[in-house]
């Protein structure tokens, strides 16, 4: 009974979106202020009952409820009660459902804290929001039902795929998706905006912060999973190149841009057009990174979805969203003001640069990512399009932004002077060439493109330091007197910095793990010694051992440096009795930043094992470089300025004067 | 990644009877040097059981397969460009995870090089627009300051940044 309450809470969660969709921007076209202010209650309201509905599954699975199909197909009595809850979005029907919930959580956002927009913007703006749940409601409610009943329930169920019971699980989708959906928000001030044949003050405002909130999540999202993706997988890769995880990069690459061209459109009016399409673009490539995902396209047999119906379905939302935004977006953006004038050199100038390089590389690597399918569809021929690809055709684009980004901040808006901007930098160029030279006598002359690599990260991170050290004039002034302007700078400025040097430090984790990787691949038995890195693995044995719904065989090493025991390490193979299937567990050690990798790999009788042993330099900081991005962005977003409705600062001029930019 | 997690592992694992570890110690050439190329070999050449895995990755026995079979042809002293002719013969171009230049892939290669060239091109074109606009009227923006001048202009006068 209370399944199919949740059940009727969807559909009457569909009812309420297709009012939204219709009667608020009825009402903005038409003046009404009564119509328009149907919008935030039913926005609000749509929210609460698709929360009831995810309630209600969240019951199911938690109590085991195996007349439910959903849950019979993705849970068993045994699992430990994390993954019964996490399991509810490890399954198709489910994180469709967790998709749904978050894009009526960001309508709801809009229609509770949306009351210093201008109404009729706020209105055309959820009804576009209520266009998007109202199709993917349906989409639920007609394909994916989650709370389909079978008729005579066994006694157990099917239990969740093994690789998805890790914490990961808990973390990694819900931060993916609130990444995916946000970027919804900015499409439908976009959409509605265009609808409305003006972009004003307000429209600016807002886009920025949403766009910043969606890309921090997207970023600790994709952060996540590629950590995810290192310690399950066994042999410690953490980016693949796999065609769902471009799928995420796409958005991220665009959603960086878009987040860089708010800035030019929020501070000096220009762009906006550019803008208007980059916010069309992200949410775009959000939909279609759900397609490629949902629809099973990327392969015949595919874990998630194998049924076309879905396929279908998803592309023909696509389609519309898409096509429909897009000719919207030719038919009413010459009719959108354009802003102020800049010189090439300035900071406009290398916020267009930056635009060009992260949509050229977005383009590369959609159409990597879909040209295999494509050629297949049309000659039936069939290739391979992967990590060697990409390195080689995205490599080359992302480093001439790279080494662009400590520019853009020291250049000044309008007309910038190079040659005073780099005078800003000179000390962070040195200490890159010094690294670089210092990497170069460490390892030789046989890895060329390595110490160069480090050079680059260090340049990125030396030049978010030298600009905001520099901006308080450190120098000039003394540290005293410049670190109490450091405490006054805004989170905007801060924002930057932090996220561009969180940049670099992801740079440097990525090429010294890829270059500087040590490796060794060992059968050992009882008592057999490895040595890596400086660091003896003595093998203790192995032993089985039972787990809650599944059993292992764990080997058991010490790790000793200079005869001193630093750590002991226990991998395991396990083998999940429900679908009897295997996984490997890696066991890691951290020093410092890097990390020390062990997997077991298949026995051999007597006792002997085989064995995978990396050392992986400084790799931690590929995801303590996502992190500071990340919080880099959150900063930014609490700068107050950036509020709307937030008081203006007081340093205003007198009246008469054009408002400030800032 | 959760689903690429998936994809890969479901199927190589579920086809086939146990976990083999990618390149495993009783395939490893005792030559260093032919060691090295092979491991870089491998991880251009695709697990065709998997979905976007290296042979190099791959635990599938497929992909076990292929990498004695690439050591095989090392040892037999074909150079790089001859394994590869080699696989491609055997498996076709599927095999190859980064696919050759041809008629067939010039659109794949050229996309980025391509969204670069005609991203700086429209904005010279736009900016040669808007400077042309912006210079009929007689005092155009140009000839007064503009507002975030006047901001910077207030702010040395402020004696803040």
């Amino acid at each position: 009974m209370i399944v199919e309450f949740g059940h009727y809470a969807l559909v009457l969660a569909f009812a309420l979106s297709l009012v939204q969709s219709v009667v608020p921007l009825w009402g903005a076209l038409a003046g009404d202020d009564r119509l328009m202010a149907v919008a935030p209650p039913v926005s609000v309201m749509t929210f609460v009952m698709v929360l009831l509905s995810f309630a209600v599954l969240t019951n199911a699975y938690l109590s085991a409820d195996f007349s439910v199909l959903n849950v019979l197909e993705n849970s068993h009595s045994a699992k430990p009660l994390l993954y019964k809850f996490t399991g509810v979005w490890g399954n198709h029907e489910g994180s469709m459902l967790l998709w749904v919930l978050i894009l009526v959580f960001f309508g709801a956002l809009v229609g509770f804290f949306g009351g210093n927009l201008p109404k009729d913007l706020r209105a055309a703006t959820l009804s576009v929001q209520g266009w998007i749940s109202t199709g993917f409601i349906l989409f639920l409610l007609a394909t994916s039902n989650p709370f389909a009943r079978v008729v005579n329930p066994p006694l157990e169920g099917a239990d969740l795929n093994p690789i998805l019971q890790d914490i990961g699980l808990a973390i990694h989708p819900p931060l993916l998706y609130v990444g995916y959906v946000g970027f919804s928000i900015t499409f439908s001030f976009a959409v509605a905006a265009l609808i409305l044949g003006r972009t004003d003050a307000a429209w600016a405002r807002w886009v920025r912060p949403w766009t910043l909130l969606a890309w921090c999540f997207l970023t600790l999202g994709i952060a996540m999973g590629s950590y995810w993706a290192y310690y399950e997988l066994g042999w410690g890769g953490w980016w693949f190149w796999d065609p769902v995880e471009n799928a995420s990069l796409m958005p991220w690459l665009a959603g960086t841009a878009l987040l860089h061209s708010a800035i030019v459109m929020e501070r000096r009016e220009a762009l906006k057009i550019w803008t208007v399409l980059l916010a069309i673009f992200t949410f775009s490539l959000s939909l279609l990174g759900t397609f490629l995902v949902r629809s099973g396209v990327l392969t015949s047999v595919h874990a998630f979805a194998t049924d076309p119906a879905r396929g279908v379905f998803i592309l023909v939302l696509l389609c519309i969203f898409i096509g429909g935004s897009l000719a919207l977006y030719a038919w009413r953006a010459p009719a959108l003001k354009q802003g102020g004038l800049f010189a090439p050199i300035s900071r406009e100038g290398a916020l267009v640069l930056n635009n060009l390089f992260l949509t050229s590389a977005c383009a590369a690597v959609f159409v990597g990512t879909l040209y295999p399918l494509l050629l297949d569809a049309v000659t039936g021929e069939k290739i391979s399009v992967g990590a060697p690809f990409f390195n080689l055709t995205f490599g080359p684009l992302m480093v001439p932004l790279l080494i662009a980004v400590p520019f853009g901040p020291v250049l000044s808006w309008k007309r910038g002077d190079l040659l005073a901007a780099s005078q800003r930098l000179y000390a962070a160029f040195g200490l890159a060439l010094l690294l670089t030279l210092f990497t170069f006598w460490l390892w030789g002359m046989d890895k060329v493109l390595a110490p160069l690599g480090v050079g680059l990260a260090v340049w990125v991170m030396a030049g978010a330091v030298a600009e905001i050290l520099t901006r308080v004039k450190i120098v000039e002034i003394g540290p005293r007197r410049a670190f109490a302007r450091l405490v006054g700078l805004p989170g905007s400025a801060w924002g930057t910095t932090l996220a561009h040097f969180g940049i670099g430090v992801t740079v440097l984790g990525v090429v010294t793990a890829s270059a500087f990787q040590e490796e060794r691949i060992e059968t050992m038995r009882p008592g057999d010694v490895v040595e890596l890195s400086g660091y003896q693995l003595t093998f203790d044995g192995a032993a089985p051992r039972r787990g809650p719904n599944f059993n292992e065989e764990v080997g058991h090493f010490t790790v000793r440096q200079g005869g001193a025991i630093v750590t002991r390490l226990d991998p395991s193979k396990r083998i999940y009795t429900a679908r009897q299937m295997p996984t490997t567990e890696a066991a890691i050690y951290t020093t410092g930043f890097s990390q020390l990798y062990l997997s077991l790999g298949e026995s051999r009788g007597d006792g002997a094992v085989d064995v995978r042993v990396y050392f992986k330099p400084l790799i931690t900081l590929i995801w303590i470089g996502c992190v500071i991005m990340a919080l880099g962005g959150g900063i930014s977003i609490a700068d107050r300025r950036l509020r709307v409705g937030a008081p203006k600062p007081s340093r205003k001029r007198p009246a008469g004067a054009p408002a400030a930019a800032e | 990644m959760i689903r690429s997690l998936l994809t890969s592992l479901f199927l190589c694992f579920c086809l086939l009877a146990g976990p083999a570890q990618a390149v495993a110690p009783d395939e490893i050439l005792d030559d260093p040097v032919l060691e090295t190329r092979a491991r870089n070999l491998s991880a251009e050449l695709r697990c065709m059981v998997c979905q976007n895995q290296s042979i190099d990755d791959s635990d599938a026995p497929l992909a076990r397969d292929l990498r004695i079979l690439v050591r095989e042809r090392l040892l037999a002293g074909d150079s790089d460009a001859q394994v590869i002719d080699y696989l491609v013969s055997r498996y076709g171009e599927f095999v190859l995870l980064k696919p050759r230049f041809a008629w067939h892939t010039l659109a794949l290669w050229a996309a980025g090089p391509v969204a670069l060239v005609a991203g700086l091109f429209a904005i010279g074109l736009a900016m040669r627009k808007r400077r042309a606009r912006a210079g009929q009227p007689a005092d155009g923006p140009e000839a007064q300051l503009s507002e975030e001048e006047e901001r910077r202009l207030q702010a040395l006068l402020d004696g803040k940044d």
